[in-house]
């Protein structure tokens, strides 16, 4: 049964309870357990059925009146076929031995034939919707910490470094900054305390990347953690959720413990010499927390508030001590990368943006979920191929990516790849992955006042120009939307936005204006339809 | 908030006045809200300004220096929340519920508030009633929670 958030939001939990009850009732020699979620949001709640040397197969949209149909099948080593979503016979877990589940069910779709999951390739999500997130013995079933082991018993922590740069894997926060280079710089710092920092604030409003990582695969991210902090010498370790995400702590801090108990967290692991100790710290309800100053502050106990860098954390971070931050996705890539080499890694992708990096793809598209592809795979590929369009036949106009920090980008622009580059030079950023879908039906004004009003709210208060200078934009935006506003105004608020990009002091006021200034190039008649007389 | 309770949260932290963020995590659990008293006994018993833990307890959204009600009611209004509609149901909360979001009840029942999405996007918009998710949620559907909410109240 796939329980993510996700699946629990859309009845997932009630088909759980009402299949236990069935099953206990029946007598049934069936084991019934959780998985985390395979991201076909819209399809969900799913239930796998794995029945001994048959396929898996995957039923989708099932509801508790549906638990008698699906034990009858199961009781005769069968599954519903109306309720069926396709099938999957082999999976290859990269970092162990391929899983065979066995053939049959011709007449059932297979994984590899539904649009959805066709152009789909699953490096970080490989394990999502099939293995227990709350049973680390699953993990280590499909290879998991085989990487660690590895990395400890075989390589040197420059070895590990090294090819973590060969993977050319970049952060996947935001910035895109090139992982290896990064650990380098604490790595080299001289401190007898070193800390590493596992980034899951996820602040972009409309992405949850993240979220599932943790919900259904905690055991990799903590895989990654230690290989980090063995090549950078770090003994301990904080991943900062935020506290948003219940479900999250609760398998992380769940993962910890068994970690501790498998004698994986702790003194002397793999009776190498290394040890580590892992915390976990929760947010409190502040997007700007995510960003690294601001996070470290926050752990300390203080007001989240950035501050000028330098002094990098990789100089000064926790505590005064050198400090290496990274975003979940980029803790999860680590022990594939270890595990496979950084050639194969550097294999998938494009130029300089090798990998993948999933994306959070909802607003108003047909198929909503979480989506896994190469870096460098088009917009369209996305939104027509994998999304099927809009809902309803409706006509798409835009997608937002980057979150408040990004920018819309028009249907025009839809061959645009998305990696890093690509999307930086159309005025938008990669972010940490959401991508939200408008249709004709969604105003473009009134989304970038929606982002200005978020942004607005969420300002630390810290520096002038973020502070009053996003109250200016929203006031204009407002005038704009109220029909009330002339041509100067807009000529203002593209002013302003340039202001605040070049003086804010930290991430959040550089890229701000952003959704007003990429909506103000591609959809200026839409302002222009607002602006006073023009009605 | 009885002493008693204060200490055992203030001793799951070892007193340390650097865990002040999940101290009043654990006291606002306990309460429902952050009450004066309890944040003066903090301030008195970590020897940490009251000013400042003021500060921190205003910054961070998660919490509140008011009592809420005994229901909770969360709107996400993140961005696929957004472009799905969630400003018009929560305009029909305002109105049934007769409170701006961020505010409680008068007979302290409901308390509404915003959220930044809580990462169940692709189900939006989404509510979550006393921590439970509800996706897809439109007017009629709201309306068949809030009269099973007041009808519980009798
Ligand atoms: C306003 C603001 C918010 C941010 N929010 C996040 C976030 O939610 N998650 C995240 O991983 N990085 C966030 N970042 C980026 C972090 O500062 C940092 O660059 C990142 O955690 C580095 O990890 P990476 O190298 O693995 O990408 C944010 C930055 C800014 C300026
Ligand atoms: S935007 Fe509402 S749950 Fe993400």
């Amino acid at each position: 049964m796939g329980l993510a958030t996700c699946g629990i939001a859309a009845g997932g939990d009630r088909v759980y309870t009402a299949l236990e009850a069935a099953i206990r009732e029946r007598g049934l020699d069936v084991r019934l357990a959780k998985v985390g979620c395979i991201g076909y949001c819209r399809e969900e709640p799913l239930v796998n059925i794995q029945i001994p040397g048959k396929p898996l197969v995957i039923l989708h949209r099932v509801t508790e009146e549906d638990t008698a149909a699906i034990l009858d099948a199961v009781a005769d080593g069968d599954v519903p076929r109306e309720k069926a979503l396709c099938q999957i016979d082999t999976w290859d877990p990269l970092v162990g031995d391929p899983l065979t589940f066995g053939i049959g069910f011709k007449d059932i779709p297979r994984y590899e034939e539904i649009p959805y999951f066709a152009p789909q390739k699953k490096i970080v999500l490989r394990d999502a919707g099939l293995t227990n997130p709350e049973d680390i013995e699953e993990y280590i079933a499909v290879g998991g910490y085989r990487a660690l082991h590895k990395a400890l018993t075989q390589m040197t922590p420059e070895a590990v470094i090294d090819e973590v740069i060969a993977s050319g894997l970049r952060g996947r926060g935001g910035a895109g900054f090139p992982t290896g280079m990064k650990w380098n710089f604490t790595k080299k710092e001289k401190s007898l305390q070193k800390y590493i920092i596992c980034n899951a604030d996820e602040g972009d409003p409309g992405a949850y990347m993240n979220r599932n990582e943790m919900e259904s695969d905690p055991h990799m991210i903590l895989e990654g953690m230690l290989i980090g902090a063995y090549a950078i010498g770090a003994r301990e370790g904080i991943i900062y959720v935020r506290s948003e995400y219940p479900l999250a702590i609760e398998r992380l801090t769940k993962a910890m413990d068994e970690a501790r108990a498998h004698g994986l967290l702790g003194k002397d692991i793999f009776g190498s010499g290394f040890s580590f100790e892992l915390t976990l710290a929760e947010g409190a309800g502040a997007f700007v927390c995510g960003e690294e100053t601001a996070l470290i502050a926050s752990i300390e106990g203080k007001t989240g508030r950035p501050r000028p860098r330098p002094p990098f954390p990789a100089q000064k971070g926790l505590w005064g001590m050198p400090t290496n931050i990274n975003n979940v996705e980029t803790w999860t890539n680590i022990p594939v990368i270890i595990q496979k080499g950084g050639g194969w890694f550097a294999g998938i992708g494009a130029e300089k943006n090798s990998g993948t990096k999933v994306y959070s793809l909802v607003g108003e598209v047909d198929r909503v979920g979480l989506v896994e592809v190469p870096l460098g795979t088009p917009i369209q590929t996305l939104v027509y191929d994998i999304g099927n369009g809009g809902i309803d036949g409706r006509e798409i106009k835009a997608v937002q990516t980057g979150g408040p920090s990004g920018g819309c980008i028009p249907a025009s622009l839809f061959d645009t790849p998305m990696d890093y580059e690509h999307l930086t030079a159309v005025g938008s950023i990669m972010g940490s992955g959401g991508v939200v879908v408008m249709d004709e039906t969604t105003s473009m004004v009134d989304t970038a006042r929606f982002f200005i009003g978020f942004t607005n709210e969420e300002s630390c208060g810290k520096c002038v120009p973020c502070r009053e200078g996003l109250k200016h934009m929203l006031m204009i935006l407002d005038k704009i939307l109220s029909g009330k506003a002339t041509q100067s105004d807009l000529d203002l608020l593209k002013e302003l936005s340039g202001i605040i990009k070049k003086t804010s002091l930290c991430g959040l006021g550089q890229t701000a204006p952003n959704p007003v200034l990429t909506t103000l190039k591609y959809f200026k008649n839409e302002y222009d339809a607002y602006l006073k007389g023009a009605k | 908030m009885s002493p008693e309770t204060l200490d055992a949260i203030l001793e799951r932290y070892d007193r340390n006045p650097a865990q002040l963020i999940p101290i009043l995590q654990d006291v606002q659990a306990e309460e429902n809200y952050l009450p004066r008293e309890a944040l003066e006994a903090i301030s008195e018993k970590l020897d940490i300004p009251l000013v400042r833990i003021y500060s921190v307890a205003t910054f961070y959204k998660a919490f509140s220096l008011e009592p809420r009600g005994k229901h909770i009611i969360q709107v996400c209004m993140g961005t696929a929340c957004h472009v799905r509609g969630a400003p018009r149901i929560l305009d029909k909360m305002v109105r049934d519920l007769g409170v701006q979001p961020g505010a409680t009840t008068k007979d302290m029942e409901f308390t509404l508030e915003t959220v930044n999405c809580l990462g169940a996007c692709a189900l939006g918009p989404i509510v979550v009633v006393d921590g439970e998710y509800h996706g897809q949620m439109t007017s009629p559907k709201w309306d068949k929670i809030y009269k099973t909410l007041k009808k519980a109240e009798g």
